[in-house]
């Protein structure tokens, strides 16, 4: 290679090195196609290998390597002490490396097959792939998905790397049949740049310098191609998109919105609209360390202040009032599944898309997408490497794009809410509104429908109303002041914000208890119903207020089975028989005319209860002891 | 208006990665801590920190783990440049091991390093406890790195398993954590020597005078040249000291940490030096002698 390092003196190459810039790229071919060889080359003839690594090299390859005398270039990519014994790279690693135009990132990953989650990694932050195939062998399976995953993740620049050239004796008319191959398969993919170089990654041909064996070639060398090939214009430019990541408050005037551009640009003067708030105001400034900025592209990471005082925290989003992304709970994606363990459809993952942290449920999963065949099938759950595409709803509204549109805002994680481990990725689809997605109701959620279970736990109730669902009987003699307190309590509880519903006998006997009367027998089975009601709204989280004279012990023993011990609480109007009979005449005065039967304390018992668990009296009654039970249940 | 232009020098990308890393750590976890070495690379990393909060303060404390066989002229540094700035500095050392004479000379490199480097660090960690701790190691400095995430999850021993690593797509860093647990997180993973070097320039940080060619008292130790730096060293070995032009490219205990002959003196000289030395920068370490995955294991360990 020809070195222009050298003839630069030092000012000149540090002025140039300034102003390069960085292409991030991936590698991925099945095993001993020669990728490790590649990069290696790509390392050492970039002269990026200082010369004791290469001594280490020697020595590695005398112990471990499989290459026999030769050094090994693999060898010098392998990073981990126990992959290394077991001759095989198992995860992502990245090099770095430079020449006088660019530098470089690659993303090595390994071809083998159940390894989609390693290549998936490699191919999220990447601009190009470079995809090697073995010329001996063509295009096999496993090239095809690996074309597939990158066009999956939206890289649009493509290397097809046909290497080993040399032994198929640099025929010009394996490599272009091997192109056409490939060329086919690509038509049910969306790769707008696809290169194609015959090479051998072993001798040289065709990585740094052209070949000499294959003059039938008239493109780049792949060093050159790296070099070269224009990708900034791939950055969307065109929506503004902020994820606000950071509030900044270092002082009582200074409110900075801290965020890397995520896509658009922003500019001083700018109108923007807060997500989701929907304020708008203007922005002022653009502050930096380096000084204040006029306008800040992706993938900056600036600091934007505001011209009006609006509320804004992490997670909201500024962008351009007429250019705004979709703003949803309800979506559709493409799902890589990233865990070990498989897939719970009913879990409550954590998600987190741009600078938001939420839960999301999978509503559904339309199909899976076998990577090798493209054949869709209908599975319940995913398995480690399995691809889908799923309907997803989260709790908080969520501010995205199309993945293919925008991969800042279109992609996001999912996290397993116990063992904290990501999961999941997703890439978003915007095809089809949220209106139009079916299945909001899952799979999963119409099972548990079926069998009668709500989709609303009793504990989500609890927590949004900010109280447990129970139930107090009053208790005592007709005239006892029962309903006043009823009443009061009532009020009580509604001002300090609580749920509830009251019920007492003129109101259940008016409809519930109409055809029954006051025998013995009717009493108990309307006591029974009105019990039952109780339990119905506790389990909804509701708290029951009940005022019934229920004069025996064993009825309201039977009251408090049903309702449940836990939630039942009992108030005792301690009002004695002279004193009620004041407070509510006609009814007892109807009795002792033997105009009414079955009246407690005239003609029928009250049993006093033996542990109420408050006892008030006409006189002093006053309902805090009871809102003092109920708030700490 | 002038001509916009929407692209990054590959520094500025870096930069921008990393401020949005750091933000991101100060936003996502309860009580962040950044891993202060003295050396050139957390002074980058520093300095991205000032950078990602400005104009506001650095809104966690930096904490620098002294193994008390650190150049004296790290230490000084550290304590004027911190003063200087206003941090917020812990300083934090292995009492125990200080106090029962453990250093290089007495108890060899690995046992050293052991009590008074990774021990030190992890009782550091617990005492405040951290949940997150940045560290500005590069993944183009060591083989293990080349793997190790940036946001790297750490159990409750602190131990780092490079089989059980959460996958870590697009700039989305999974942050989530169970009480004991935590993250090492490295800003400055994707960065070169180079890069580090060339941003130094650029931006006129400033750095341990030691990093620059000076005449020195060294001796030949270990099949490395090491400095004289305080009386500690044995009398036999200090009596052979020689002054020799020399500098060092990275900084650690004085006695593990050998110079190399060098005449450069300035960025734009130790720039042009690295680019036709013949040698790496890890070989001018004792301790990765030691073992040849032994930064591996280390990190196995919970040291970085
Ligand atoms: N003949 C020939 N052999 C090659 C070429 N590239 C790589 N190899 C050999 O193929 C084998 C596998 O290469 P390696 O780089 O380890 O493959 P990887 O598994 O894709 O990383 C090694 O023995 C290499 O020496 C090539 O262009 N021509």
């Amino acid at each position: 290679m020809e070195d222009k390092t050298k003839a630069l003196n030092i000012e000149e190459f540090l002025a140039q090195d300034e102003k390069k810039d960085l292409l991030r790229l991936l590698t991925a071919g099945s095993v001993d196609d020669g990728k490790s060889t590649l990069i290696g080359r790509l390392l050492f003839d970039s002269k990026r290998l200082y010369e004791d690594q290469l001594v280490a090299l020697e020595r590695d390859s005398k112990r471990v390597g499989h290459a026999g005398e030769k050094i090994d270039y693999a060898l010098l990519l392998d990073g981990l002490k126990a992959e290394r014994e077991q001759g095989i790279t198992i995860d992502v690693a990245y090099r770095y490396f430079s020449t006088n135009r660019r530098k470089f990132i690659i993303a090595d990953t390994p071809g083998h097959e159940q390894y989609t989650r390693n290549m998936v990694t490699g191919a999220s932050t990447a601009n190009l792939a470079i995809i090697l195939v073995d010329a001996t062998k063509g295009v096999i399976t496993q090239t095809k998905r690996h074309t597939f995953l990158i066009s999956l993740l939206g890289i649009k620049h493509v290397v097809l790397a046909v290497n080993k050239m040399d032994l198929v004796d640099y025929k010009q008319d394996v490599f272009n049949s091997i192109c056409e191959d490939y060329k086919a398969f690509l038509t049910r993919l969306d790769i707008p740049d696809v290169h194609f170089i015959p090479m051998s990654a072993l001798n040289g041909d065709n990585v740094v310098n052209l070949s000499q064996n294959m003059t039938w070639y008239n493109g780049q060398p792949i060093l050159e191609l790296l070099e070269t090939i224009h990708v900034s214009s791939d950055r969307n430019f065109t929506d503004l998109r902020y994820p606000v990541q950071y509030v900044l408050r270092p002082e009582h005037n200074f409110r900075g919105f801290s965020a890397k551009v995520a896509s658009g640009i922003v500019r001083k003067g700018d109108e923007l609209m807060v997500l989701p708030s929907r304020k708008t105001s203007r922005v002022k400034e653009i502050v930096t360390y380096d000084g204040e900025q006029d306008y800040a592209f992706p993938p900056e990471s600036v600091t934007v202040t505001l011209e009006d005082e609006i509320d804004i925290s992490r997670g909201d989003m500024l962008v351009h009032p007429h250019n705004q992304p979709r703003v949803e709970r309800h979506f559709e994606a493409m799902l890589v599944w990233m865990d070990e363990n498989e897939m719970n459809p009913n879990t409550n993952f954590i998600i987190k898309q741009t600078t938001n942290l939420t839960k999301a449920r999978i509503d559904k999963i339309r199909y899976k997408i076998d990577v090798n065949s493209m054949h869709r099938s209908e599975v319940d759950y995913f398995k480690l490497n399995e691809i889908g595409r799923v309907v997803v709803t989260t709790s908080k509204t969520l501010f995205f794009d199309a993945y293919e549109k925008n991969r800042e805002t279109g992609s996001f994680i999912l996290i397993d809410p116990v063992t904290h481990n990501t999961c999941a990725v997703g890439m978003i689809i915007d095809r089809v509104s949220a209106e139009d997605l079916p299945n909001r109701i899952s799979d999963a959620d119409r099972k548990k429908v079926a069998e009668g279970e709500s989709l609303v736990s009793l504990k989500e109730r609890e927590a949004k109303m900010q109280q447990k669902g129970q139930t107090i009987w009053i208790t005592g003699l007709h005239g006892s002041g029962k309903t006043d307190v009823a009443y009061m309590l009532e009020k009580r509880l509604f001002d300090l914000g609580h749920v509830t519903v009251l019920l007492d006998g003129n109101k259940v006997r008016a409809g519930l208890s109409k055809e029954l009367d006051y025998s013995s027998a009717d009493r108990a089975e309307h006591l029974r119903r009105v019990a039952e009601v109780c339990r119905l709204l506790n389990d909804q989280g509701i708290i029951v207020i009940c005022t019934f004279i229920s004069p025996l012990k064993d009825i309201r023993k039977q009251v408090k089975k049903i309702i449940g011990e836990d939630r039942f609480s009992l108030v005792y109007m301690s009002t004695d028989l002279e004193t009620s009979k004041i407070h509510a005449p006609e009814l007892y005065k109807l009795a002792e005319e033997g105009k009414l039967q079955h009246l407690a304390g005239v003609d029928s018992p009250y049993e006093i209860p033996k542990n109420p668990d408050v006892t008030l009296d006409i006189k002093t009654a006053s309902v805090e002891s009871i809102v003092e039970i109920i708030q700490s249940k | 208006m002038s001509i916009e232009n929407y692209s990054l020098s590959h520094l500025r990308e870096l930069e921008a990665e990393a401020i949005h890393i750091i933000r991101e750590v100060a936003a996502e976890f309860e009580n962040p801590v950044m891993l202060y070495s003295i050396g050139k690379d957390s002074s980058v990393m520093v300095r991205l920190a000032e950078k990602a909060f400005y104009p506001g303060k650095v809104p966690f404390p930096l904490m620098h783990i002294d193994s008390k066989w650190k150049f004296r002229e790290m230490i000084d540094f550290r304590d004027n440049y911190a003063k200087e700035k206003g941090w917020d500095l812990i300083v934090h050392y292995n009492k125990e091991g200080f106090e029962s004479g453990v250093g290089p000379f007495t108890h060899g490199s690995k046992v050293h390093t052991d009590i008074m480097k990774t021990q030190a660090l992890l009782a550091g960690l617990n005492k405040h406890g951290f949940d997150a701790a940045f560290g500005g190691a590069r993944r183009d400095e060591e083989k293990s790195r080349a793997k190790e995430r940036i946001f790297s999850f750490r159990d409750q021993f602190h131990q780092w398993d490079p089989k059980n690593q959460r996958p870590e797509l697009w700039a989305n860093y999974n942050t989530r954590v169970m009480k004991g647990e935590s993250i090492r997180v490295f800003p400055i993973s994707n960065w070169t020597e180079l890069d580090v070097w060339q941003y130094i320039r650029l931006e006129n940080i400033p750095i341990v005078p030691l990093y620059y060619a000076k005449e020195r008292p060294v001796v030949e130790y270990n099949g490395a040249l090491i400095l004289v730096d305080d009386e500690r060293m044995p009398k036999e070995l200090a009596a052979k000291a020689k002054m020799e032009m020399v500098r060092f490219r990275t900084l650690g205990c004085y006695p593990l940490t050998g110079a190399v002959r060098s005449e450069a003196d300035t960025i734009e000289k130790i720039v042009e030096e690295m680019m036709t030395t013949t040698e790496s920068e890890r070989t001018t370490r004792v301790i990765d002698f030691d073992q040849e995955a032994s930064m591996e294991q280390k990190k196995r360990e919970g040291y970085f």
